[in-house]
C-alpha cells in the first residue's frame, strides 16, 4: 500500500466574511507531485500556508508526515521546505551567502555545511554565480536559488507556491526535471500553479475554485470524468462557424485556439460530432471536425462551470 | 548549540547586509557627527548679541554712559536709536529687535531720587530665554563717573557653580546628546531592520524555518549593540575634542549605563517592529516616541521645572533615566552604584518591552 504524506479534513480558512478556503479534503501520496490548479484568489496559497503551519485553519485539520499542523508546526518546520511565491531570500547577499545562511539556520553540522552548499550550487548550475548578489539574478536563476534553499535541509515535503510565474519556458522545463528527480528520491511535492501545461505534469492534482476543491485525480482521470465531450473543428471561416454554433443551445462553450475552435458539448449528447456537423451543415459551412481528449483547460472550464451552475440553481 | 549557530547566522547576515547598505552605514557615523557639531555649537542657553534699539529722551551724559555700559555687556547689540517709544514698539512688533530700551526725559533725576524705575526695558516675551536675559540687564548698575560709586549692597547668596564654572552649554548638551542619538538610531534601526524583512518577504521564509523567535530577535539586535557603542565612543570622543567636555567618572560606569540604555531602546525598536507593517509606519512610530523623549526627558529643559504630570510621563521614558545617569557619571563623576534606581528603571523597561515583543511576534502569518 502507498504511504500517505499529507491528509487534510475539512480544511477551512475564513478572513472576516470571506471564505478563502472552504472545507478542503486532501490525501497526498508520499513521493508524488501533487498540483493545485486554480486562478488567482482560488485559495491555493492559503491552503499551502495552512499545511505549512503558517496559518491556523479556522476549522478542519491537517496532518503532514504524521504531524498535526496546529500542534506540531515547529517540529514540522525541520521536515518541510517552502518556496514562497515571491523571491524571499536576501537580495543584498550573494548566492553563496544566502545558501550558507540557510544552512546555518537549519543548523546543518559545520563539517557538512560547506559541502552541502557546494553540492547545491553544482546541481542547480549556480556555481559560476556563487559570488553574485542574488538581487541581480535573472528570474530563472532566482528560482533555482530559491529551490536550492528550500531543499538544502533535505525536506521530506516540499511546498512550492507558484514557483514558475517569472520564468521562461526552457527554465520551466529544467525546473520540472529537478522536481521529478526529487520526487523519485522520495520527496513529496505540492505545487500550486495556474499554468495548465505545468499542472498536466503532476501525478495528481486538485482543481480549486473560490476556495472549493471542485475536482481531483490524475490528469487522465480528470479528463475522463468531466461531463463534456470536446470537439475540435478546423474551418476556412471560423467566425461564421462560431456564430452558427453559438445559436445551438446544447453547446456549452466555444473557444478559439489559433486556426481551430474548441467546442464543449455535455455528455448527455450521445454523438457530439454529428451534432456539430449537422448544425453547421444547416448553414452550409464546411468544417473538419474531430473529437479529442479533454485537456486541463477544458477540465478546468467544465468543472468550474458546473459548480457555478450548481450554486446558481 | 543549534540555538547559538542560528543566532550567529542571523548576526553574521545582519553585519553583511549592514556593510553593504551604505546609507545606514553613513547614518551610524553621520548622525552622531552632524548632530554633535550642530547642537554643540548651536544650542546655547547663555544668550548673547540680542538685537536692540533705544530711545534716549533725556540725552545727558549719564544716559549716554548707561547705554554704553549696556552695550559693553555684549548681551545686546545696539542696532539703532529711534525718536520715541512708539517707534520702539513698532520695531519690537516687526521682530527686528528683541529688546528695546526707553530712557525718559527725567532719567537723571529718577536715578538720583531712586524712588522708582529710571528707565524701561521692552522685551519680546515670546521667548522665555530672552526674558531671562533681560532680567540680567535690569540689574545693571548705573555708574556716576564724576561721583563716588553708590553704596554697593552685598548679595545675600553667593553663587558657586559646580561642575561647569564657565557655564558652557556644550558641557550639558554633549552627554545628553549621547542619549538622544542612541534613542533615535537604536529604536529606528531595529524597528526598520525587522519591518524591512517583513516588507521584502524574507520573514515569510524565516518563519518557515526552525529558527525560534528569541533566536531571531537576539541575532537581529546584537549587531546594533556594537553600533550603539561605536556611536557612544564617537560622541564622547568628539565632545571631548571639540567642546572639551570632560569625563569625570569611570569609563566602565559609562559603558554599563550605556549598555542598559541601548538594551532598552533595542527592545522598544523590536516592539515597534512587531506592530508596524511598513518601514514608513515604523519610522512614524519611532518619531512619536522620539519627540517627547527629547522634550521632556530633561535633555532640553530642566526636569524639575516641568509640571508633575509631565514628570510622571517622563519617568516612563528611558532617556530620562539615562540622562540622569550619564550626566551624573560624566559631569559630576558620580558612581553608578549611587544611581541604581535609574539602572533598575531602564532594566524594567527592557524586560517589559522585550517580553511584549516576543509575545507579539508570531511565527505565523495570521
Amino acid at each position: 500500500m502507498k504511504q500517505i504524506a499529507i491528509t487534510a479534513n475539512g480544511l477551512t480558512m475564513r478572513f472576516g466574511s470571506l471564505v478563502a478556503v472552504d472545507s478542503v479534503d486532501l490525501e497526498i501520496e508520499k513521493g508524488s507531485i501533487y498540483g493545485f490548479l486554480g486562478p488567482n484568489g482560488s485559495g491555493k496559497s492559503t491552503t499551502i500556508r495552512m499545511l505549512c503551519g503558517l496559518l491556523r485553519p479556522s476549522s478542519g485539520s491537517a496532518t503532514v508526515i504524521g504531524m498535526d499542523t496546529k500542534k506540531e508546526s515547529e517540529l514540522l518546520k525541520q521536515k518541510i521546505g517552502y518556496m514562497t511565491q515571491r523571491f524571499s531570500l536576501y537580495e543584498d547577499l550573494s548566492v553563496k551567502e544566502n545558501l550558507q545562511f540557510i544552512s546555518e539556520i537549519y543548523a546543518v553540522p559545520r563539517k557538512e555545511r560547506k559541502q552541502r552548499v557546494a553540492q547545491l550550487l553544482e546541481s542547480f548550475s549556480l556555481t559560476d554565480r556563487a559570488k553574485q548578489r542574488s538581487g541581480t539574478l535573472s528570474g530563472g536563476q532566482k528560482q533555482r536559488l530559491a529551490l536550492a534553499a528550500a531543499t538544502l535541509h533535505k525536506p521530506e515535503i516540499l511546498f512550492l507556491d507558484e514557483p514558475t510565474s517569472a520564468v521562461d519556458p526552457q527554465n520551466r522545463r529544467d525546473f520540472w526535471e529537478v522536481l521529478f528527480e526529487l520526487a523519485e528520491q522520495g520527496t513529496t511535492i505540492l505545487v500550486s500553479t495556474h499554468y495548465m501545461d505545468e499542472a498536466a505534469r503532476c501525478h495528481r492534482l486538485a482543481i480549486l475554485d473560490e476556495g472549493v476543491k471542485v475536482a481531483d485525480g490524475s490528469p487522465r482521470q480528470l479528463g475522463e470524468s468531466i461531463s463534456s465531450h470536446v470537439v475540435e473543428i478546423e474551418a476556412d471561416d471560423l467566425n461564421s462557424a462560431r456564430l452558427c454554433l453559438m445559436k445551438n443551445q446544447e453547446i456549452s462553450s466555444i473557444t478559439q485556439l489559433g486556426i481551430k475552435l474548441r467546442i464543449m458539448i455535455p455528455k448527455t449528447v450521445s454523438d457530439p460530432l454529428q451534432l456539430v456537423n449537422s448544425t453547421l451543415r444547416g448553414e452550409n459551412i464546411e468544417v473538419k471536425a474531430e473529437q479529442v481528449f479533454p485537456d486541463l483547460e477544458d477540465i478546468f472550464v467544465s468543472v468550474t462551470q458546473q459548480r457555478r451552475k450548481e450554486i446558481g440553481a | 548549540m543549534k540555538s547559538l549557530i542560528r543566532i550567529f547566522a542571523v548576526m553574521r547576515k545582519e553585519f553583511l547586509q549592514l556593510s553593504r547598505d551604505r546609507l545606514t552605514f553613513g547614518m551610524i557615523v553621520g548622525i552622531p557627527l552632524i548632530q554633535l557639531l550642530m547642537f554643540g555649537y548651536a544650542i546655547n542657553t547663555d544668550v548673547r548679541n540680542l538685537s536692540a534699539a533705544y530711545v534716549d529722551e533725556s540725552d545727558t551724559h549719564l544716559s549716554r554712559q548707561f547705554i554704553a555700559d549696556i552695550t559693553a555687556s555684549q548681551v545686546i547689540v545696539m542696532k539703532q536709536r529711534v525718536a520715541n517709544a512708539f517707534e520702539l514698539e513698532q520695531l519690537l512688533n516687526a521682530g527686528s529687535i528683541s529688546i528695546g530700551i526707553a530712557i525718559p526725559e527725567d532719567f537723571d533725576r529718577r536715578v538720583l531720587a531712586r524712588d522708582r524705575q529710571a528707565a524701561q526695558l521692552l522685551v519680546d516675551g515670546t521667548d522665555p530665554i530672552i526674558v531671562g536675559v533681560a532680567q540680567q540687564l535690569a540689574a545693571m548698575p548705573v555708574r556716576f563717573d564724576s561721583q563716588a560709586k553708590p553704596p554697593h549692597k552685598a548679595a545675600i547668596l553667593e553663587v558657586r557653580n559646580y561642575y561647569n564654572p564657565e557655564r558652557r552649554s556644550a558641557v550639558n548638551i554633549v552627554p545628553g546628546l549621547v542619549g538622544v542619538i542612541l534613542t533615535m538610531t537604536m529604536v529606528l534601526f531595529t524597528a526598520v531592520a525587522i519591518v524591512r524583512e517583513k516588507e521584502r518577504g524574507n520573514l515569510e521564509l524565516l518563519i518557515n524555518t526552525p529558527i525560534k523567535t528569541p533566536e531571531l530577535m537576539l541575532g537581529k539586535i546584537s549587531p546594533y549593540i556594537l553600533i550603539g557603542l561605536i556611536q557612544l565612543s564617537l560622541i564622547l570622543g568628539l565632545g571631548w575634542y571639540f567642546f572639551q567636555v570632560p569625563i569625570r567618572g569611570s569609563l566602565i560606569h559609562v559603558l554599563a549605563a550605556a549598555l542598559v540604555f541601548i538594551a532598552a531602546n533595542l527592545s522598544l525598536g523590536l516592539l515597534i517592529s512587531t506592530v508596524a507593517a511598513t518601514q514608513f509606519q515604523a519610522m512614524q512610530m519611532t518619531f512619536f516616541f522620539f519627540l517627547p523623549s527629547i522634550l521632556i526627558s530633561g535633555f532640553m529643559f530642566p526636569f524639575d521645572g516641568m509640571p508633575a504630570a509631565a514628570q510622571n510621563v517622563a519617568e516612563f521614558l528611558p532617556l530620562t533615566h539615562f540622562n540622569r545617569l550619564i550626566r551624573g557619571i560624566i559631569l559630576r563623576g558620580a558612581d553608578i552604584t549611587s544611581m541604581l534606581d535609574e539602572l533598575l528603571a531602564l532594566a524594567i523597561f527592557t524586560v517589559v518591552a522585550l517580553t511584549l515583543a516576543i509575545l507579539r511576534f508570531s511565527k505565523r502569518l495570521d
